[in-house]
C-alpha cells in the first residue's frame, strides 16, 4: 500500500493509510502534547491538548486520520498558548495542590505545566469542594484532580470485560463514579495498572504512594516530550 | 412546487436562493413565522414585525450574531448574516448585558462536558462576563475575555463550544461601548478574589462579619 505524504510544520512525514495524526507523529518521531491519550486506548478526544491546526481549521491529532498533502501545524505560537490555557483550566477547575499530592513527578498534567512553563493559571481558581472516595480495598480516587481524561473510563476492566468507570452528569458537575461492586473485585495488580494510567494523582493504588521519593520520578528525571525532542535540539 | 425551480431561483440573493422561514421572537408587535426572500434586510422585518425600536437584534439564535440598530440594513443570507432561521428581536427596556448572560448559562447548561475547552472555559468565560459587569472590570479583562472566547472556540469538539463565545465576542465587536463604559479606566487590574465571599463559611461558623475595611 501508498503511503501518505504530509507534513507536520514542514517536516516531511510518511503515514500509513487510516493512521492518525497522532500515530504518524509519533512514527515520524515527532511530539504532540496530549493528555488524554493513553498508548492501546481507543483516542477519547477529550483534552483537547493534541489539537493541532491545518488550513484554518482546528483538530484533534489522536482522532483525525491523515490525508495525503495535509499541512499540519503544531508546535507554533498561538497554538501552543491555546494550548497552555488548557492547562491552566485543568488546574483552575480542580484543587491541584502538588506538593502534597502522591503523583507529583509522575504527574502529565504538571509535566506539562513544567513543558509551558505555567507560572500562575491566567484563570481564576474555582476550588470545587469535592470528595475523595475509596473504590475497592486497593484504590482511592480524588476526585479533586481528576480532569476527565477518561482513560479509567476506557482501560479498567474486570476480568471479564466490563468496565468499572463511567462519567456521570454533565458540563462542570460531571465526573467519574464507578461500581461499587464490579471494584471490590479489583486485585491488587489492577489497581497497580489503574494508577499507571491515570494520569494525574486522581486514582491512586493505596499503601504505596511514597515508594519511590520525589525527585527521582519520571518527569524529574526528564521533561515530557523529550524521548523526541531530544533528537531534535 | 409546480412553478419550478427556475421560478423559486428568481427570489433570494445569488448564493441564498429561495426563500427562508424565519421565527421571529423577542420584543415585537407581531412575533411569529415568517416566509421570506432570501437578502432581506434586518430592517425590513423588524418593520414587518414591529420592533423597529429594537435596540439589538441577535441573528441565528445564541450561537450567531448579535447586531446592534447600525447594522439594521444587513440583509439576511448567507453573503452576510447567516441564521438557522432564529431571529430575537431585542427592546430598548432590556439589559443587553443580562441577555448575553442569559445565553452564556443556557450554553454552560448544554454542555455535555466531554472536552475541556467548553466544560471548564465557558465557566470561565462567564464569571469574566459578571466580573465586567459588576463594575470590577479594566481594559485588561476586555483583552483576556476575547482571547479566551477565541480559545475555547478554536480548541472545543463539536460546533457547541465552538460556537458558545459568539454572544460574548460578537456583542464585544457590536457593542463594544457598552463594555467599555462598564469598565474602569483609573485601574490597571481589579481582583476578582472576594475575601468576604471566601471566608464566608468559616464566619458564620464563628459569629464574625468581615467588613470591607478588612481587605481595602
Ligand atoms: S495531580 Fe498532578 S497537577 Fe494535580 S496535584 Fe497531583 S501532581 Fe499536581
Ligand atoms: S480518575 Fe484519572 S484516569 Fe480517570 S478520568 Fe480522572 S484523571 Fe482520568
Amino acid at each position: 500500500m501508498n503511503k501518505i505524504k504530509f507534513t507536520i510544520d514542514g517536516k516531511e512525514c510518511f503515514a500509513e493509510p487510516g493512521q492518525t495524526i497522532m500515530e504518524a507523529a509519533k512514527a515520524n518521531g515527532v511530539y504532540i502534547p496530549a493528555l488524554c491519550r493513553y498508548e492501546g486506548l481507543k483516542p477519547a478526544g477529550s483534552c483537547r491538548v493534541c489539537t493541532v491546526r491545518v488550513g484554518r481549521g482546528h483538530m484533534a491529532a489522536c482522532t483525525q486520520p491523515v490525508a495525503e498533502g495535509m499541512v499540519v501545524e503544531n508546535i507554533v505560537p498561538d497554538l501552543e498558548d491555546m494550548r497552555k490555557s488548557l492547562i491552566e483550566m485543568l488546574f483552575v477547575e480542580g484543587n491541584h495542590l502538588c506538593p502534597t499530592c502522591q503523583k507529583s513527578g509522575n504527574c502529565e498534567l504538571q509535566a506539562l505545566a513544567y513543558r509551558y512553563q505555567m507560572l500562575v493559571p491566567r484563570f481564576p481558581y474555582q476550588f470545587p469542594v469535592r470528595q475523595v472516595e475509596p473504590v475497592g480495598p486497593h484504590l482511592l480516587l480524588e476526585q479533586n484532580r481528576c480532569i476527565q481524561c477518561l482513560r479509567c473510563v476506557r482501560g479498567v476492566k474486570t476480568t471479564d470485560g466490563k468496565a468499572v468507570f463511567g462519567s456521570v452528569k454533565r458540563s462542570g458537575k460531571k465526573k467519574i463514579a464507578f461500581d461499587r461492586d464490579l471494584a471490590a473485585g479489583l486485585s491488587a495488580d489492577a489497581a497497580k495498572k489503574a494508577m499507571d494510567q491515570c494520569p494525574v494523582g486522581a486514582l491512586l493504588k493505596k499503601e504505596i504512594g511514597f515508594m519511590v521519593p520525589i525527585g527521582k520520578r519520571k518527569f524529574d528525571q526528564k521533561p515530557i516530550g523529550s524521548e523526541f525532542e531530544d533528537k531534535r535540539s | 412546487m409546480d412553478r419550478g425551480a427556475g421560478w423559486f431561483k428568481l427570489m433570494g440573493t445569488p448564493k441564498s436562493a429561495g426563500t427562508k422561514l424565519l421565527s421571529v421572537s423577542g420584543d415585537c408587535a407581531r412575533p411569529g413565522v415568517y416566509e421570506v426572500a432570501f437578502g432581506l434586510k434586518v430592517q425590513d422585518l423588524l418593520k414587518m414585525a414591529g420592533g423597529l425600536d429594537a435596540q439589538a437584534v441577535q441573528v441565528g439564535g445564541p450561537s450567531g450574531t448579535c447586531i446592534s440598530r447600525g447594522q439594521f440594513e444587513r440583509k439576511l443570507c448567507f453573503e452576510d448574516l447567516p441564521t438557522g432561521g432564529s431571529v430575537i428581536v431585542i427592546g430598548p427596556q432590556r439589559d443587553l448585558f443580562e441577555a448575553i448572560h442569559n445565553f452564556m448559562d443556557f450554553f454552560i447548561e448544554e454542555s455535555c462536558g466531554w472536552c475541556v475547552p467548553c466544560r471548564a472555559g465557558n465557566i470561565l468565560l462567564k464569571k469574566k462576563l459578571e466580573k465586567i459587569t459588576s463594575g470590577k472590570g479594566t481594559a485588561k479583562d476586555l483583552q483576556e475575555i476575547e482571547s479566551w472566547g477565541k480559545t475555547i472556540k478554536a480548541m472545543s469538539r463539536c460546533g457547541l463550544g465552538q460556537t458558545s463565545p459568539n454572544p460574548i465576542l460578537t456583542t464585544l465587536q457590536n457593542f463594544r461601548e457598552m463594555y467599555e463604559a462598564k469598565v474602569r479606566n483609573d485601574k490597571d487590574f481589579i481582583s476578582e478574589f472576594d475575601l468576604a465571599a471566601a471566608v464566608k463559611a468559616a464566619s458564620s461558623l464563628t459569629g464574625q462579619k468581615l467588613t470591607e475595611a478588612h481587605h481595602e
